[in-house]
């Protein structure tokens, strides 16, 4: 066991697990994309940059990443984390404006307003379904392909794969495709309705309409 | 030469080489890297052979082809030793003169003297000319004297003599501890102190362990270790098999760019001999050590030259970066320890093995210890490899050994560090240049190109140059550097083209910051660099483009408009008929004038105009 402080709380945590993990565990709250509990850690979607200070000097790391140790002092809401994490997730949401997953965060830090040219992909490149299909479905049909900005996800040289099984776990796994927002009404618009969340429907339904995790994109958003 | 069966049969080769050397007739040197073959230097090669032949010289002279000598701007060079007379840009047809003349009658051939352009003085020896009076060549320097593709060489020059003290005197933590001392620091651009990455390599768990050579150096207008290991790979060869030793490694590699097909031919050569003879292979030299290397060659991407990706290429996985909480030298190539270093760190191994730790340490600054080699291109006089020992001031480099700005125009900036790199401006000229210097002015070391720029360069264009090819190399895995870059690029051509505004220069710098903050590897976490430093110096010219839409140099072709100076045109229609957009109209001998709305700000035109009379305002 070592012993480290988040947030100025010492807690104890085992050896080998990573900071996000114990920071999950003690219920403190790092926004992730990329990462998924029964996946390898990828490291790509950097929204769980954390500072960490080990007595020799501060630094931004990874935190489903960076392996506990004896003594660190781990900061999950600094300013430039949290301005970091902003920027970023402006940058993802003007790639992907429709991704429930995204919009769903955007609400939660308080992101009201994307600077950038508003694309329309379906792909933000997490890698959540290629490390699916390969560590948990045990087939590997998927993989990425091309560098920079010609990178995607495709089958080998793009032909239907004969150890795809169709099982749809890339699918189930993904944050864009599977769940879209429904609140935007125009494209690249940001929904915020989260953000002012008062369940109209309840009142007029008596529960909540979709099947989905409540957004409260069904509610009309309150003027600011 | 048959295998090499110990140290005494080593020594007993090179006592004789050199006793077959001091009896040596005069010895015709060509140089023949990649910038001496672009220049037809295999002709000239050939035409010297022949015309040895044809004079029957062959009794005179020797002939030794090498690889580059480091002004690659007036190459080909053949250089005659012992006497060093110094020959430039040397044609095919001039083989003959350089045999009846100078072989044969000991008379200098003057047009192909190097001219000083500074004082117009002709220079014949080698030693005289300014750009090598002033540098301090302790790895370019054997180039010279070297063949590529013959060992006897380089065991000429005291080759493979630190091989045999470090592997018949030294224990290896005796290595260890002798390059700590010296204060050596790793040449791939971080500045990591190489003893210590060695000592963490070799106590770390595990019973493989790997070295790794780094030549997979794709900064634009760099390339001295292409130098390095075309001209001379046993140098790097010899660093490696000490480093293996001193680390306890049996396997080592040689990455190296597709793209380097001489330094590829050469190591490949290099490494044949060297198991021919015994220096590499099982039992090196009667030691008990065991010991090979192999090429691996990469496919191009500049990510690879990151110390992960290039052990994920290595492996045959794609070259992508992955988080170094845990180092290489504890799990790299395969999962096991892995200790990579830079051509050029290799390269310092022996020279610090043969002089001893304290000799190297007296060169260099107080934290900065050796020679620093930089290429230095773009807006300047020699262009070249050059070869400094730490600490040296930028001002002496641009301008004592580089000669400064061609064209009397005015120096502007330079880049130091290719992409991930700062521009240096004027002000900082007298900055000496090493690893701490260079990253407090907002720059980097990096692998050591220097790009001169002159009053003609648009510092918003240039920042635009390095995005557009960070955003080619980025590899897309994390995202900040991939969406990050592309969107500071798409910032940065709007300010070039006038669409900017005021806040997107806020946007740019919040960007940047946050894009060093956040990425994943050091390509992602410097690509901001050349942005942030212009942004730093040259904001007034962010400012011109944004505000004022003008761009101050003349560059950007939507901000800027050609027009004719009415005093000076003389009607003579060059630029008339040049101009593909038949954009200039004008009566023979009377005022042309220019259509902007048609103009498409090519700059034919300005080229073509004999009396200088059109300009852009």
């Amino acid at each position: 066991m070592v012993t480290l402080t988040i947030n100025g709380t010492r807690v104890q945590a085992e050896e080998g697990s990573t900071v996000l993990e114990v920071a999950r565990f003690y219920g403190f709250d790092i926004p992730t994309i990329c990462y998924h509990d029964e996946l390898t850690p990828y490291g790509a979607c950097r929204l769980c940059m954390v500072e960490v200070d080990d007595g020799r000097r501060t630094r931004l790391v990874a935190s489903c990443l960076y392996p506990v140790k004896e003594g660190i002092k781990v900061r999950t809401h600094t300013e430039r984390v949290i301005n970091g994490r902003k920027l970023l997730l402006e940058l993802l949401l003007a790639r992907c404006p429709n991704s429930k997953t995204l919009q769903d965060l955007a609400s939660k830090m308080g992101l009201e307003k994307v600077r950038f040219k508003m694309e329309n992909e379906n792909c933000i490149l997490c890698g959540l379904c290629v490390r699916m299909c390969a560590e948990q479905m045990g087939s590997g049909a998927i993989g990425f392909v091309g560098r920079g900005q010609k990178r995607e996800v495709v089958t080998p040289f793009r032909e239907a794969s004969e150890i795809c099984r169709n099982c749809g776990a890339c699918m189930f796994i993904c944050p864009v495709v599977e769940l879209q927002c429904r609140g935007v009404k125009s494209p690249g618009e940001l929904c915020n309705s989260c953000l002012v969340f008062t369940p109209q429907c309840l009142e007029k339904y008596g529960n909540v309409m979709c099947t989905l995790e409540s957004c409260g994109a069904c509610v009309e958003k309150e003027e600011k | 030469m048959k295998k090499i069966r110990s140290r005494g049969h080593l020594e007993e080769i090179r006592r004789k080489l050199l006793e077959r050397k001091e009896s040596e007739k005069r010895c015709i040197t060509i140089s023949s890297g990649t910038c001496g073959r672009v220049r037809d230097s295999q002709k000239v090669v050939e035409a010297i052979y022949d015309s040895v032949k044809k004079h029957g010289a062959g009794d005179k002279v020797c002939v030794r082809v090498t690889g580059c000598h480091g002004f690659c701007q007036v190459a080909p060079i053949v250089v005659i030793y012992p006497d060093g007379i110094f020959y430039q840009r040397v044609k095919a047809k001039d083989a003959e003169d350089i045999i009846t003349k100078t072989i044969l009658n000991n008379r200098i051939v003057n047009r192909l003297l190097y001219v000083d352009p500074t004082t117009e003085e002709k220079i014949v020896y080698e030693k005289d000319v300014p750009f090598f009076r002033k540098q301090m060549r302790l790895l370019l320097g054997n180039n010279r004297f070297v063949d590529p593709t013959k060992l006897e060489d380089y065991i000429a020059v005291e080759g493979y003599k630190a091989l045999c003290k470090v592997l018949f005197e030294m224990k290896p933590e005796e290595v260890i501890e002798e390059i700590k001392k010296s204060g050596l620091r790793g040449r791939g651009g971080a500045g990591f102190p190489t003893g210590v990455k060695w000592e963490s390599c070799r106590k770390a768990e595990g019973d493989i362990r790997y070295v790794v050579c780094n030549a997979d150096e794709g900064d634009p207008g760099a390339y001295m270790d292409r130098s390095l290991l075309e001209g001379n790979p046993h140098s790097i060869i010899e660093g490696m098999i000490i480093g293996a030793y001193a680390i306890g490694a049996h396997d080592g590699y040689i990455y190296v760019r597709y793209e380097y097909p001489l330094a590829i031919e050469n190591t490949r050569i290099a490494l044949d001999q060297a198991r021919e003879y015994g220096l590499l292979g099982k039992n090196i030299l009667d030691s008990g050590f065991d010991f090979d290397i192999k090429i691996a060659m990469g496919g191009g991407a500049f990510v690879c030259g990151e110390s992960t990706a290039l052990m994920a290429s290595i492996e045959g996985k794609m070259g992508e970066p992955r988080a170094k909480y845990i180092h290489t030298v504890e799990r790299g190539l395969w999962n096991k320890p892995t200790n990579l270093n830079n051509v050029k760190t290799w390269a310092n191994v022996p020279l610090i093995i043969n002089n001893g730790a304290d000799w190297y340490s007296k060169i260099g600054t107080e934290k900065s210890k050796g020679t620093g080699i930089f290429s230095l291109v773009g807006k300047i006089n020699n262009t070249g490899l050059v070869e400094i020992p730490m600490g040296t001031p930028l001002r002496q480099i641009i301008y004592d050994i580089g000669g400064g700005i061609p064209g009397s125009k005015k120096f502007k900036a330079v880049q130091t560090g290719g992409p991930s790199g700062g521009c240096i401006p004027e002000k900082l000229l007298d900055l000496p240049v090493d690893f701490e210097k260079l990253t407090e002015a907002g720059s980097m070391m990096g692998s050591g190109g220097m790009i001169v720029m002159d009053e003609n360069t648009c510092m918003v264009d240039m920042a635009r140059y390095f995005l557009d090819f960070l955003a080619d190399e980025s590899c897309g895995k994390c995202f900040p550097c991939r969406e990050g870059i592309k969107r500071m690029l798409e910032i940065v051509v709007d300010i070039t083209k006038g669409r900017a505004k005021e806040e997107d220069l806020g946007l740019l710098q919040e960007l940047a910051e946050m894009v060093k903050d956040f990425s994943l590897c050091g390509l992602g976490k410097t690509a901001p660099n050349p942005v942030l430093s212009t942004l730093r110096y040259f904001r007034d010219e962010y400012g011109a483009h944004v505000r004022d839409k003008k761009c101050p140099a003349g560059i950007c072709k939507d901000l800027i408009e050609y027009f004719i100076l009415e005093d000076k045109c003389t009607g003579c229609g060059a630029c008339l008929k040049l101009c593909p957009q038949q954009a200039i109209q004008g009566e023979p001998k009377k005022l042309h004038i220019i259509d902007p709305t048609k103009c498409i700000r090519c700059g034919i035109c300005r080229d073509a105009c004999p009396y200088e009379s059109i300009m852009v305002k």
